[in-house]
């Protein structure tokens, strides 16, 4: 009876699953999370009297935090897609920060004076090419010269991270300048409640537009479509998913001495119990999401994204149907390339400041959100929103433990074993799924 | 006026849809083929045969575009071919189904069948739709059966792949059909089903090169049979000519039978 009972309720599991047709792994990544951020939280709140994980300041914290890694790993996961590795992105951050550093404080003053308007624009896009040409000459040795990616980028590691040191001889860069610094995040680097309302409902619409454009397409050349109720639940849930991250982030508020700053600035009262305005949605956050759009349409809708699978699933094949399979391999480290320097840019903009540590172990941590995704090094599988989600994964991880005053030597150990289980819980999946 | 264009198509209609000419290649000082030639004609299925290591499949590689020659040359219709890539090759209608079929395993029927050749939308992104439709119309057509158009092809039976890499070959209008080993993998069904393909594809007038090392698979469904033993053409001949007996003692012996024409590699007693 019981048994009947089980068999009946894993159908309806099953039934659920392929109505919705949402990906198994999904929700095993979205539980892990879950299962980090209370576990964190009730750790805290038992042992050192204070949760501190949930807590708007903190999940703020943990969004900005994230950005840097999770553009990262958008590139990363082509990379490892088609059978590659970069090691490299690390050190190039740090190299790419130092020399943006460097452009906005020392060189372009000098031309266009100091807080000229196109100050951080110009170093930007310098920050950015410069990533996308090293990213690419790199390829070019894995490409055509047939240096192996895991030596290449080996060598990178070490090589930009020295090339950052001789730019300044080791000095730290500062102070960045103002509209670049805003990138990075903090109280101005934010959008602020009305705007976070604005792109949330903006998102709802979005997802609302995508699910219709998908059953219409389906409809058109009569495919079979998911239930009405499965549509109607995706778009609900995705859209309080949505409203929920707008909540949190408004309800984090500027600090105390930030808002007398502000206020003294613009002529503005403060009453007694202070004034209460919201951070919002910070600006990397949005660069982030952004480059995970962008990567996502790459990955999924275009020639570019369909070739790279096509390499990783069969090199030989792909070689086979006409693809230029060298030249996709420069261009995919290219990305890498630019993307790092994308991170650069948030990196060094949320210190204000570009130091010769910076980006330092950041290899690793991309690395661990694209196979946390489901990245596979056997090539071929793995998706940009996993990789986003790995890096959420391992940045809660890593400020978990300092929230509830873990060394950073155990932190450090942690972060390895994650990494080494995460790999081996999807072989774990990938034979049972097959 | 007419009369010219009658000319012209008798002339095209005896030159060959294909002919290599002295092709020769070697890695790393082995001569994998030396001095071979061979041609086709519109509507004609000819079986390569040879042991393993003879050098067909070598020699079909290099006109399908996978490898690249040391020297000789290859005609199309009677012009002078470049081929130096699967792009080129695939320009001219040489389409090849490989011994391993070369498919990417990890993604649909759909993306395999269009892999390189995608159809996008206005907007320049993979209409995957449309792509999705083209290939049921094309897998109903191949395999009445085939119904797993959503899943990554690695997860198909051997059949049910055999008939993707077929599809993908014939799809685009091939002229010349390369078939490596085309029914190594297959069962006897299958088998009957990949020969009724072939005449099919050559009443349309398409050259058909079928490549085995068994003689039995192609003697069959092949007009004419070229030999290569040891990197050279034994000799070709036309099926009717000769007896099975006689092509395999030119497939071990590399010894010509009467009815047949020696090539460079026909042993001399």
């Amino acid at each position: 009876m019981a048994e009947k009972e089980q068999d009946f309720r894993e159908s309806a599991v099953v039934r659920f699953l392929r109505a919705t047709e949402v990906d198994t792994r999904l929700l095993g990544m979205i539980g892990a999370l879950m299962l980090i951020w209370i576990g964190f939280h009730f750790y805290g709140h038992f042992v050192n009297g204070y949760g501190a994980f949930l807590t708007p300041r903190n999940l703020w914290n943990l969004s900005v935090q994230t950005s840097s890694i999770a553009v990262m790993a958008t590139g990363m996961v082509l990379v490892i897609v088609t059978r590659h590795i970069d090691l490299s992105v690390g050190s190039l951050l740090g190299f790419t920060a130092m020399i943006m550093g460097v452009m906005q404080v020392w060189v372009l003053p000098k031309f266009l004076g100091l807080g000229h308007p196109m100050i951080w624009a110009i170093t930007v896009v310098v920050g950015v090419a410069f990533g996308a040409l090293i990213g690419a000459f790199q390829g070019f040795l894995i490409a055509y010269l047939n240096i192996p990616a895991f030596i290449v980028t080996l060598g990178g590691l070490l090589i930009w991270r020295g090339a950052s040191y001789l730019v300044a001889r080791g000095e730290t860069i500062a102070p960045v300048d103002q509209t670049f610094s805003l990138i990075g995040g903090g109280p101005y680097g934010t959008i602020g409640a009305t705007g976070s309302w604005i792109l949330g409902i903006l998102c709802c619409i979005g997802i609302l537009l995508l699910l219709i454009s998908g059953r219409r397409q389906r409809i058109r050349f009569g495919f079979p479509t998911r239930p009405m109720w499965a549509e109607c639940l995706i778009g609900g849930l995705g859209s309080a998913v949505v409203i929920g991250a707008v909540m949190v982030m408004n309800a984090y508020p500027w600090p105390k001495g930030i808002i007398r700053r502000y206020a003294a600035a613009n002529n503005i009262e403060v009453p007694e119990g202070g004034i209460f305005i919201s951070h919002g949605f910070a600006i990397p956050v949005l660069v982030a999401i952004s480059v995970g759009i962008v990567m996502t349409f790459l990955a999924n809708r275009t020639r570019f994204g369909r070739y790279v699978f096509a390499i990783g699933g069969n090199p030989e094949a792909a070689e086979l149907a006409g693809i230029n399979t060298r030249k996709m391999t420069m261009l995919i480290f290219s990305l890498m390339g630019a993307l790092t320097g994308i991170a650069a840019v948030i990196a060094s903009a949320r210190l204000k400041s570009a130091t010769l540590a910076l980006g330092q172990f950041d290899e690793l941590y991309v690395i661990a959100a694209a196979v946390i995704g489901g990245t596979s090094f056997a090539g071929g599988i793995g998706t940009i929103y996993g990789a986003i989600l790995g890096a959420l994964v391992m940045q809660s991880l890593q400020s978990g433990m300092v929230l509830i005053g873990f060394d950073s030597a155990i932190q450090q150990m942690v972060v390895g074993g994650v990494l080494v289980l995460a790999v081996y819980l999807d072989n774990l999946y990938r034979r049972n799924s097959a | 006026m007419a009369n010219s264009q009658n000319n012209q198509a008798a002339a095209s209609a005896q030159s060959a849809l294909v002919e290599m000419k002295d092709i020769s290649i070697s890695f790393g000082g082995v001569h994998a083929v030396e001095k071979a030639s061979c041609e086709l004609y519109p509507g004609e299925v000819v079986g390569l045969l040879g042991h393993n290591g003879a050098g067909k499949s070598t020699l079909i590689k290099i006109l399908s575009g996978a490898y690249t020659r040391d020297s000789g040359s290859i005609f199309v219709d009677g012009k002078e071919a470049t081929i130096n890539n699967p792009r080129q090759a695939k320009a001219y209608g040489i389409e090849t189904i490989y011994q391993t079929l070369a498919l990417a395993d990890n993604v649909d029927a759909a993306a395999n069948l269009y892999l390189g050749r995608e159809l996008l939308t206005r907007w320049g992104t993979l209409d995957d739709a449309a792509m999705e439709a083209e290939t049921r119309k094309v897998m109903n057509r191949l395999n009445p059966n085939f119904t797993r158009f959503k899943d990554p092809v690695k997860q198909l039976s051997g059949g049910q792949r055999q008939s993707v890499a077929i599809a993908r070959a014939i799809h685009f209008n091939a002229r010349i059909l390369i078939m490596d080993e085309p029914t190594a993998a297959l069962g006897p069904a299958e088998t009957e089903q990949v020969g009724q393909l072939i005449h099919q594809l050559k009443n349309d007038g398409i050259g058909i090169f079928l490549i085995s090392h068994d003689i039995h698979d192609v003697f069959d469904l092949a007009d004419r049979v070229v030999v290569m033993k040891n990197g050279a053409v034994v000799g070709s001949a036309r099926t009717e000519d000769v007896s099975k007996d006689e092509v395999l003692g030119m497939i071990i012996l590399g010894k010509c039978p009467p009815g047949a024409t020696p090539g460079p590699g026909a042993s001399s007693d």
